[in-house]
C-alpha cells in the first residue's frame, strides 16, 4: 500500500543560506506529484530530505501520518531514481535490479520472478546480463527505474531523471514513466526544471522558487490560473502588458492604450498601474479597437503560426494563431491591432506580484 | 516551531574511525616528530638551549654541508625539469609506437633502489670502473672523476627526472585541445603558443614535479654516501651525527633534522603560494591528438629521448648483468655463473626474508588504514579529516633519515621499547609509504559518484553494509594500485632503514648498501636484481589493475 506524504514546515540550511524555507505540502496516496522550479531553487534538497540523505534544520516529514524524521535512509522504504542514474558499475543489469530485493531478504524464486517482470516492464529484458558500461543513456535510465520500483516502495522519488537524455528519448521516456506510475499506483515525487515535462506527467505540480513554494495545483490550474507573476512567466509563455487599473464597484477597468480598455473582475480593489499576463494563444488580431503594433517577424510552425509584434508603446508581444482557424499567414511589417479575452488573462498587482484576478472559483 | 536536533547525526562507525586514525597518527607521527623538535632545542641534560643551532651556523664545515645540499638539489632540479618537460612534450604530442614501453621504462628508473644508480656508476666510471679503465687503456684518456658533487647530481637526475616527466605528461594530457586550437586560430606561432598557452597551464604540474625532485634530492641518503666521498650533504650529516652520538642524546642530529624539515616546509609553502595565485581548473574535454611525423623527423625527435631513457636505465642493466658475473672477492673475473645468487641465498637469507615479510605486513596495515582514511577524507569531510590529510603527508615529505631518527628517539623508552625490533621498521614503512595508497584510493573515490552509495542505502542496505558491498569493490582497484606503489617503495627504502636496523632486522636495501661499502659487488648486484625484478613484476600488475587511472606520483 503506498503512502501519503506530509511535508510540514521543512527547513534546510547550508550555513547561513536557507535552501528550503518552511515548505509544507500534502501529497495524496498514489499521486504523481512534481516539484518544478528553476535550477538552484531547492528541489533536490527537499527530495533528499524526504529520502533521508539530508539532515533537516526544522519541520517534519510524515508518511501516512507517522513522522519519519528519525528513520534512517535505508529503512524508509523509498525508491529513488537519481539524476545520473547511479547504477552500480560492477554489477550486471539484472544484479542491479535484484540488489534491493536481496537486501530485503526476499526468497530467491520471487527475486527471480520480480526481476524478470521489472525487466519486461521497462523493456530491457534482452540486456539483463550486460554491464552498465555497455548500455546507452536511455537504457541505463531504464535500469535505474526498474531498480527503484522493483522493491515496491511506498514512495518513489525521481530527481530530474530525464535531464541527461536527448530530446526525443526524453518525450518517449516520460510517457513510459507516467504509464508505469499509473500501473503501479506508487505515490511519486518527481523533480524537474522543465515546465513542459512537468505539465505532461503530473497530477499536481508545486512550483518552487528560492526555497519557497509559489503555487500548488494541477497542470491546468498552474497554467491557466497562475498565482503570481513568477508562475505566469515560468510555466508556458506569457506576455506581460502594462495597464492602468481602476476598481469601481464590482468591476475593474483596465486601460491598455488610449482607445483600448477592458473590464475584469478582481479579488480586491486596485487603483493604479497593473500588469496583464496573457498567453500567446489568448491574444487575437482585432479589426477594430486594440493595442496598436506592427508584426516584426512571423514563424510558420505547421499547426500554428507564431507572430512577434512590436507595440507602439515599445513592448514585444507574442501571439499564436492556429493554422486551422485562419486562412493565411500575415506578412511581416503589417500594422495590426491586438486584443484579448478578458476572462482568460491574469491581472497582476505589481506591488505584490500576485495575481488578483477573480476567476470565479 | 523549530524541531531542531530531530535528525541528530547518529554516532556512526565512521566517527569512531576518525578518532582511531587521528590517535594513531598522533602517536606514530606527531609525537616522534615533536621529540625531535624538543631534542633540537635542548642539551643532553634536557635544558633549553639554542646551542645546537648555534653550532650548526657557526661552523664553516656545517654551513658548507648546507651549501652542498642546496647545490646538488638545485642543479638536479633544474636539469630534471628540462629533461622531464622536454620528454613529456615529445612523447605526448607526437605519435610513436614505442610510447607505452618508454613510459614504463621511465617509471622503472624511478622505482629503482635509490643507491643502485650510484653503485652502477662507480662500476662504470669509478676509479677502476670499466669505462674509465677502457678509456685509459685504449685511448689514453683520463675521464673526469665521478666522485663528488657532479657524480651525485648525475645519479640524481637519472633517477628523479621521471617525477617531472610524469607530472608534466599528465598535465599535457589534460589540456583541452580547443585551448591550443583557439590560440592557433588567433594566429599564434607554434613557439608562442607553447609559451603563452601550453606552458602556463602545465606550470603548476611542472612545479609540483620540481618540488618533489628537490625534496628527494635533499633526502636521498645512499647516493651521496656512496659516490660523494668527502662531499657531505644534510642527509648524510644527520646519519653521521646520529652514529657518532649513539649512546648520547642526539641533540645535534635533531637540530640538523629540524633544518632539513624547515627547508622542505619552505619549499612546500612556496609551491602552495604559487598554486593559489594561479589556479587553472582544467576539466578535460578532448585531449589533443598526437601528431604523426615523417620517419626522418621521428628519428630526430625520438633518438635523444631514447638516449636519455637508456642512460637512466643503465644502472639497472649494469646491475642485472653483473649479478651473473663471476666474482673473486671485490673483483669481477672472467665467466658467468649464479654464484652471487647462491651466496645471497645462503648468507643473506635473513635480509631477503625480512624485506618481504616486513613489507607485506606493512602493506596490510597500509591497505586497511589507507582505505579507511581515503573514505573518511573524501566522504566524511570535516575539520578532523583535513588535519588527518595533512599529517599523513608529513612522513612522506620528510627525509627518511629524519623520520628514522624521530622514531628511534620516541620509541626507545617506556612504554615502547621498540628500537631494534621489527615493529619499529614496519611502523616506519607504514607511515612513510602509506600516502601512495591513500592518494590512489581517494582518487578512485572522488571519481565515483556519491549517489551510487546513496542508491544502495536507498534500496534498504545500511551504510555499513553499503561500504562493503558497493564502495569497497569500486574503490579496490585504486587501493590495490596504490598498495603496489607503496610496496615497491617499501622494499627499496634505505634512508630510514639504515637508521633503524639491527643485525636481526636487516633488510635487502641495507644489505646491498653494506655489501657495496665492503666492495662486495656481486652479491649487491644479485640482491638489487631481485628488488628490480620484484618492482617490474608489480609494475606490470599495477598497469593491469589501474588501467591508467592512477598516477604514479
Ligand atoms: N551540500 C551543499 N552545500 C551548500 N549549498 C548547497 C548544497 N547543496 C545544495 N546547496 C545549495 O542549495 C540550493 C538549492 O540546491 P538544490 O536543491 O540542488 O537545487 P535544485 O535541485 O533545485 O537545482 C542551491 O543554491 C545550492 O547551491
Ligand atoms: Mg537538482
Amino acid at each position: 500500500m503506498s503512502h501519503t506524504v506530509s511535508i510540514r514546515e521543512v527547513i534546510k540550511k547550508f550555513g547561513d543560506f536557507t535552501a528550503v524555507d518552511k515548505i509544507s505540502i500534502e501529497i495524496n496516496q498514489g499521486e504523481f506529484f512534481t516539484l518544478l522550479g528553476p535550477s538552484g531553487c531547492g528541489k533536490t534538497t527537499l527530495l533528499r530530505a524526504i529520502a533521508g540523505f539530508n539532515k533537516m534544520d526544522g519541520g517534519e516529514i510524515a508518511f501516512s501520518g507517522s513522522v519519519i524524521n528519525n528513520v534512517p535512509a535505508h529503512k524508509r522504504d523509498i525508491g529513488m531514481v537519481f539524476q545520473n542514474y547511479a547504477i552500480f558499475p560492477h554489477m550486471t543489469v539484472k544484479e542491479n535490479i535484484a540488489y534491493g530485493l536481496k537486501a530485503k531478504k526476499v526468497p530467491r524464486p520471487e527475486i527471480e520472478r520480480r526481476t524478470e517482470e521489472a525487466l519486461e516492464m521497462v523493456q530491457i529484458a534482452p540486456l539483463k546480463d550486460r554491464k552498465p558500461s555497455e548500455l546507452s543513456g536511455g537504457q541505463q535510465q531504464r535500469v535505474a527505474l526498474a531498480r527503484a520500483f522493483v522493491i515496491e516502495p511506498r514512495v518513489l522519488l525521481m530527481d530530474e531523471p530525464l535531464s541527461n537524455l536527448d530530446a526525443k528519448l526524453r518525450v518517449q521516456m516520460r510517457t513510459t514513466i507516467k504509464k508505469l506510475q499509473r500501473t503501479l499506483g506508487i505515490t511519486t515525487i518527481y523533480v524537474t526544471h522543465d515546465q513542459e515535462e512537468a505539465l505532461a506527467v503530473s497530477d499536481r505540480i508545486a512550483v518552487m522558487k528560492d526555497g519557497h513554494i509559489m503555487q500548488v495545483g494541477s497542470p491546468e490550474e498552474v497554467y491557466r490560473r497562475p498565482a503570481n507573476r513568477f508562475v505566469a512567466g515560468f510555466i508556458g509563455t506569457s506576455n506581460f502588458i502594462d495597464c492602468e487599473a481602476k476598481t469601481e464597484g464590482s468591476e475593474t477597468t483596465l486601460r491598455i492604450s488610449s482607445d483600448y480598455g477592458v473590464k475584469v473582475k478582481t479579488k480586491r480593489p486596485i487603483d493604479g498601474p497593473a500588469v496583464i499576463a496573457g498567453r500567446p494563444e489568448q491574444l487575437f488580431f482585432s479589426d477594430g479597437e486594440g493595442i496598436p503594433g506592427e508584426i516584426t517577424i512571423s514563424t510558420f510552425l505547421g499547426d500554428f503560426v507564431e507572430y512577434e509584434i512590436l507595440t507602439e508603446s515599445g513592448q514585444t508581444l507574442q501571439l499564436n494563431e492556429y493554422t486551422k482557424d485562419v486562412g493565411s499567414v500575415r506578412p511581416d511589417g503589417q500594422k495590426v491591432h491586438l486584443r484579448f479575452d478578458p476572462k482568460a488573462i491574469s491581472l497582476i498587482d505589481p506591488k505584490t506580484e500576485e495575481v488578483i484576478s477573480d476567476f470565479g472559483g | 516551531m523549530k524541531t531542531k536536533g530531530l535528525d541528530k547525526k547518529p554516532r556512526d562507525i565512521w566517527s569512531l574511525m576518525k578518532i582511531i586514525i587521528f590517535v594513531v597518527i598522533l602517536l606514530s607521527i606527531v609525537w616522534p616528530l615533536s621529540t625531535i623538535v624538543f631534542r633540537s632545542v635542548t642539551n643532553k641534560f634536557g635544558e633549553f638551549t639554542f646551542e645546537n643551532f648555534g653550532k650548526f651556523f657557526s661552523h664553516q664545515y656545517y654551513f658548507n654541508v648546507l651549501e652542498n645540499t642546496m647545490f646538488v638539489a638545485g642543479w638536479t632540479t633544474v636539469i630534471s625539469v628540462v629533461l622531464g618537460v622536454w620528454i613529456a612534450y615529445v612523447l605526448s604530442r607526437y605519435d610513436f609506437k614505442c610510447k607505452r614501453i618508454l613510459n614504463m621504462l621511465i617509471i622503472l628508473s624511478l622505482m629503482s633502489p635509490p643507491f643502485i644508480g650510484a653503485y652502477s656508476w662507480i662500476l662504470l666510471f669509478g676509479r677502476s670502473g670499466w669505462v674509465t679503465t677502457a678509456a685509459y687503456n685504449w685511448f689514453g684518456w683520463t675521464l673526469p672523476t665521478i666522485y663528488g658533487k657532479w657524480g651525485i647530481v648525475s645519479v640524481f637526475i637519472c633517477k628523479m627526472f621521471p617525477y617531472v616527466y610524469l607530472f608534466t605528461s599528465s598535465a599535457l594530457g589534460s589540456i583541452d585541445s580547443s585551448l591550443e586550437e583557439a590560440a592557433e586560430n588567433l594566429g599564434a606561432s607554434k613557439w608562442r603558443r607553447m609559451l603563452s598557452v601550453t606552458f602556463p597551464v602545465v606550470s603548476p604540474s611542472i612545479l609540483a614535479g620540481a618540488v618533489l625532485v628537490f625534496m628527494s634530492a635533499v633526502s636521498d641518503f645512499g647516493t651521496p654516501m656512496l659516490i660523494g666521498e668527502n662531499y657531505k650533504v644534510l642527509a648524510t650529516l644527520v646519519y653521521e651525527q646520529y652514529m657518532s652520538e649513539i649512546g648520547t642524546s642526539s641533540n645535534f642530529a635533531s637540530a640538523v633534522s629540524m633544518i632539513v624539515i624547515a627547508l622542505c616546509a619552505i619549499l612546500l609553502l612556496a609551491q602552495k603560494w604559487y598554486l593559489n595565485r594561479k589556479n587553472y581548473n582544467m576539466t578535460c574535454m578532448r585531449p589533443p591528438a598526437p601528431v604523426k611525423l615523417s620517419w626522418g623527423k621521428r628519428i630526430v625527435m625520438l633518438l635523444p629521448v631514447l638516449l636519455v631513457v637508456l642512460i637512466a636505465l643503465l644502472p639497472q642493466i649494469v646491475v642485472v648483468v653483473t649479478s651473473f658475473k663471476n666474482c673473486n672477492g671485490p673483483y669481477f673475473v672472467e665467466g658467468w655463473s649464479l654464484n652471487s645468487y647462491q651466496m645471497i641465498f645462503t648468507r643473506m637469507v635473513r635480509a631477503i626474508k625480512n624485506t618481504y615479510s616486513f613489507s607485506l605486513i606493512a602493506i596490510v596495515f597500509m591497505v586497511v588504514i589507507g582505505s579507511i582514511t581515503a573514505y573518511i577524507t573524501v566522504r566524511k569531510r570535516s575539520f578532523t579529516t583535513g588535519v588527518i590529510d595533512i599529517l599523513l603527508m608529513i612522513p612522506y615529505v620528510i627525509p627518511g633519515a629524519v623520520m628514522g631518527l624521530a622514531l628511534i628517539i620516541a620509541f626507545n623508552r617506556a612504554p615502547f621499547y621498540w628500537a631494534g625490533t621489527a615493529i619499529i621498521m614496519i611502523l616506519c614503512y607504514t607511515i612513510r609509504k602509506i600516502p601512495y595508497t591513500v592518494r590512489s584510493a581517494s582518487g578512485f573515490l572522488q571519481q565515483m559518484e556519491l549517489s551510487v552509495e546513496e542508491a544502495s542505502i536507498n534500496l534498504g542496505v545500511s551504510p555499513g553494509k553499503t561500504f562493503f558491498k558497493i564502495t569497497l569493490p569500486l574503490m579496490l582497484p585504486g587501493v590495490v594500485s596504490g598498495a603496489i606503489l607503496s610496496w615497491i617503495e617499501t622494499i627499496n627504502e634505505l634512508s630510514s632503514s639504515i637508521m633503524l636496523y639491527t643485525g636481526k632486522t636487516i633488510t635487502m636495501s641495507v644489505a646491498i648498501y653494506n655489501e657495496v661499502a665492503r666492495n662486495s659487488f656481486g652479491t649487491a648486484a644479485a640482491m638489487a636484481s631481485i628488488l628490480t625484478l620484484s618492482a617490474v613484476i608489480m609494475l606490470i600488475v599495477f598497469n593491469k589493475v589501474s588501467k591508467g587511472r592512477v598516477s604514479i606520483v
